[in-house]
């Protein structure tokens, strides 16, 4: 399927993503040494969009898991289903009959959680079936005894139900983690991991990405708005727009219209790409209309 | 193209120049497991060796764990692989001890060439004599003081104050939210029969906390006894995070977490590399900010700033800063040195402007005020 860091590329591109040399490296490692593959990087670059595309190329199940503080194992692994259980005792009970415990703990009554999607997944007949691509999105948000926990599932790939038996993954999932750094990823999963941190897109990449990804705006459109993007980066805000911004923003420029950037559009459309009033602001007192005619400039 | 056969870093047998590499990185300061090593040559046998992108991502994916490593990486992948520049290595790892001098002869001039010495690569910090006998202010600590309020410190316990989990536990109150699990399991012991209910409660955790400790010239006579506070605090419990502020911010949190003060003082001491210098607080908190605070290390915490409020910066920078920090976490506390002399008022430029974005303003100078602000914290 892939054999070298271009095809990965190619694959990547072939369902609208746009990788550079060092992110569709750390992906092809990632498919080729089997590894958990840990993005890091501002938000709105692509983190989790990588997951995404990852499933549709290789055609596995995406499994999503999104951290929150106090995630727990009932939440992220399995559960039993209580309430069903319950319903059950009843029913069985206004049968006459009696409930054997077993009866009780079996696959039935079994919620299956993302972690034991990803490993416990049925292979079909022909064990034909692309693992799953796991998404553990934003880490540094749960816990860190959770992060320990994951480690653990991520070292061997198994679970264990004690009422049930151990589920093992006969071909790993690919696992993308993502973390936005609120706090330091703990160094035994970093060590399980490979690392690679999505940087903003220079102008030429995030041209082509609105090229793709919007591809009904005009092609000169396209260009200003890159370019007022990366100007904007410049400017020292509190939150650089990053790449979801700019594909917002073209196409509420589109939406309204506009073929060309102008002041007028950059001031009534400000609000989908700084979310900042205190952004606003500084971009306001730069002068929208240099950002223009820097935008405009030929390049 | 060039490959990296030609380059001089390969002209070694491929593992010995991949372990190479490895200890030249950990030479620069970066922190490479021995497992990392193996997975780069697994990486570099994945990818070939023949073209210089390929080497230099197969070990940036491996090897390195942070964006702020990746400039020490690409210094040492050119060093190692290519030979451009001359192998620096020295001028980064050169080790600034700081050393505290506790001897107590008594010197005037704590400032002046003896008070604070740049001999080689050992800076000497002197806790100020002059301003002895004010309270039981840290300032006036001998170094027999010191040793005791050292290990008084270690009793100290920091907590942020607590807020409800989304997780649950086990409830001995009859209401709440069902526990459909410890039913189940009970009325099966009754044949199935739902005779005892049982309930769950919210768990109660201590929100983060984010300590902030300026390390200024003018903190000097604090900063000793206030760098051991926040190391009683970080290895005293779990969310903790602890940063040095001067004219850069620097996150210590990572070199405060040893067990041992001795070792971690001097880790941190290693880390912070503008000690005593000028301070540019507005600067720092704003770096805080855009880097930690408000993607969420400071959102719902309680977040306490050590510093006496001299700021070389313009103060309005540093009062916008304290804005959005304030609209983020959960209480900002100031601990302010001065603020116990009797004469005090807020008249620091950056003091001034701070102030009305503080929750609360408490003293820090002592051991007393320091087990006060534990209070505060955790309120």
């Amino acid at each position: 399927m892939m054999e070298t860091v271009d095809d990965v590329r190619v694959a990547l591109a072939a369902h609208q993503y746009l990788a550079d040399e060092g992110l569709a490296t750390a992906v092809f490692l990632a498919l080729r040494l089997k590894r958990p593959l840990l993005l890091e990087g501002e938000a709105g670059v692509g983190k989790t969009e990588i997951a995404k595309v990852l499933a549709r190329w290789t055609g596995g199940e995406l499994v999503r898991l999104q951290c929150y503080e106090g995630i727990d194992a009932g939440q992220a692994v399995y559960e039993w289903d209580y309430s069903r259980q319950l319903l059950h005792l009843r029913a069985v009970e206004a049968a006459g009959a009696t409930v054997v415990e077993d009866e009780l703990y079996s696959e039935r009554f079994l919620v299956r959680r993302p972690l034991l999607r990803a490993i416990g997944y049925e292979a079909d007949a022909l064990g034909s079936v692309a693992p799953p691509v796991l998404l553990v999105d934003e880490v540094d948000r749960a816990d860190d005894e959770f992060e320990a926990f994951l480690l653990e599932i991520l070292s061997d790939y198994s679970i264990t139900v004690p009422e049930l038996g151990t589920f093992h993954a006969s071909e790993p999932p690919i696992v993308v983690v993502t973390s936005n750094r609120t706090r330091d990823v703990h160094d035994a999963l970093k060590r399980r991991c490979l690392y690679h941190w999505i940087a903003h897109p220079d102008f030429e990449r995030e041209l082509a990405i609105l090229r793709l990804r919007a591809p009904d705006v005009p092609e000169v459109l396209a260009r200003q708005v890159a370019a007022a993007v990366e100007a904007l980066r410049d400017l020292e805000l509190y939150k650089p727009p990053g790449v979801a911004e700019t594909i917002d923003w073209v196409n509420a420029l589109a939406a309204l219209g506009s073929t060309e950037l102008d002041e007028r559009a950059v001031e009534v459309t400000l609000g989908t790409i700084l979310k900042y009033r205190e952004d606003q602001e500084r971009t306001r007192a730069h002068g929208v209309r240099e950002l223009v005619a820097a935008a405009t400039a030929p390049r | 193209m060039t490959s990296v056969a030609d380059l001089p870093g390969a002209g070694l047998r491929g593992d010995r120049a991949v372990v190479g590499f490895a200890r030249v990185l950990r030479g620069a300061g970066l922190d490479v497991a021995t497992g990392a090593t193996v997975t780069f040559a697994e990486a570099l046998a994945a990818l070939g060796v023949d073209r210089r992108a390929h080497v230099y991502w197969a070990g940036r994916t491996t090897l390195v764990q942070r964006p702020e490593d990746v400039p020490i990486y690409d210094r040492a992948f050119r060093a190692w692989w290519e030979r451009t520049t001359p192998v620096d290595v020295d001028v980064i790892t050169r080790e600034v001890t700081i050393a505290l001098d506790t001897s107590d002869d008594d010197r005037t001039d704590a400032s002046g060439a003896d008070g604070d010495q740049r001999d080689g690569d050992t800076i000497v910090v002197r806790a100020s004599r002059t301003e002895v006998l004010r309270d039981r202010n840290f300032a006036a600590y001998s170094s027999a003081d010191f040793d005791e309020a050292r290990r008084l410190m270690g009793d100290l316990r920091l907590a942020g104050a607590m807020r409800a989990s989304r997780r649950v536990r086990p409830s001995r109150r009859r209401r709440g939210r069902p526990d459909l699990r410890r039913t189940t399991r009970r009325s099966l012991r009754a044949g199935g029969e739902q005779l005892d209910q049982a309930f769950l409660e919210p768990m109660r955790r201590p929100r983060r906390l984010v300590l902030l400790c300026d390390v200024s010239g003018s903190m000097e006579p604090y900063a000793r006894a206030l760098v051991r506070f926040l190391h009683a605090a970080v290895v005293g419990r779990g969310r903790v995070e602890a940063f040095a502020m001067g004219t850069r911010l620097t996150r210590i949190t990572r070199e405060l977490s040893s067990r041992d003060p001795d070792a971690a003082l001097a880790a941190a001491a290693r880390r912070v590399v503008d000690w005593s210098g000028g301070t540019r607080l507005g600067e720092g908190l704003r770096t805080f900010n855009d880097q930690w605070g408000v993607r969420g290390m400071a959102r719902g915490a309680v977040v306490v700033i050590l510093s006496d409020g001299w700021d070389r910066g313009e103060p309005e920078v540093l009062a916008e800063q304290m804005a959005r920090l304030h609209r983020v976490a959960y209480r900002v506390v100031w601990v302010n040195p001065l603020k116990a002399s009797p004469d005090f008022a807020p008249l620091a430029r950056g003091m001034a402007a701070a102030l009305p974005f503080i929750d609360e303003f408490v003293e820090g100078h002592s051991l007393d005020s320091l087990e006060h602000l534990a209070d505060v914290c955790a309120r």
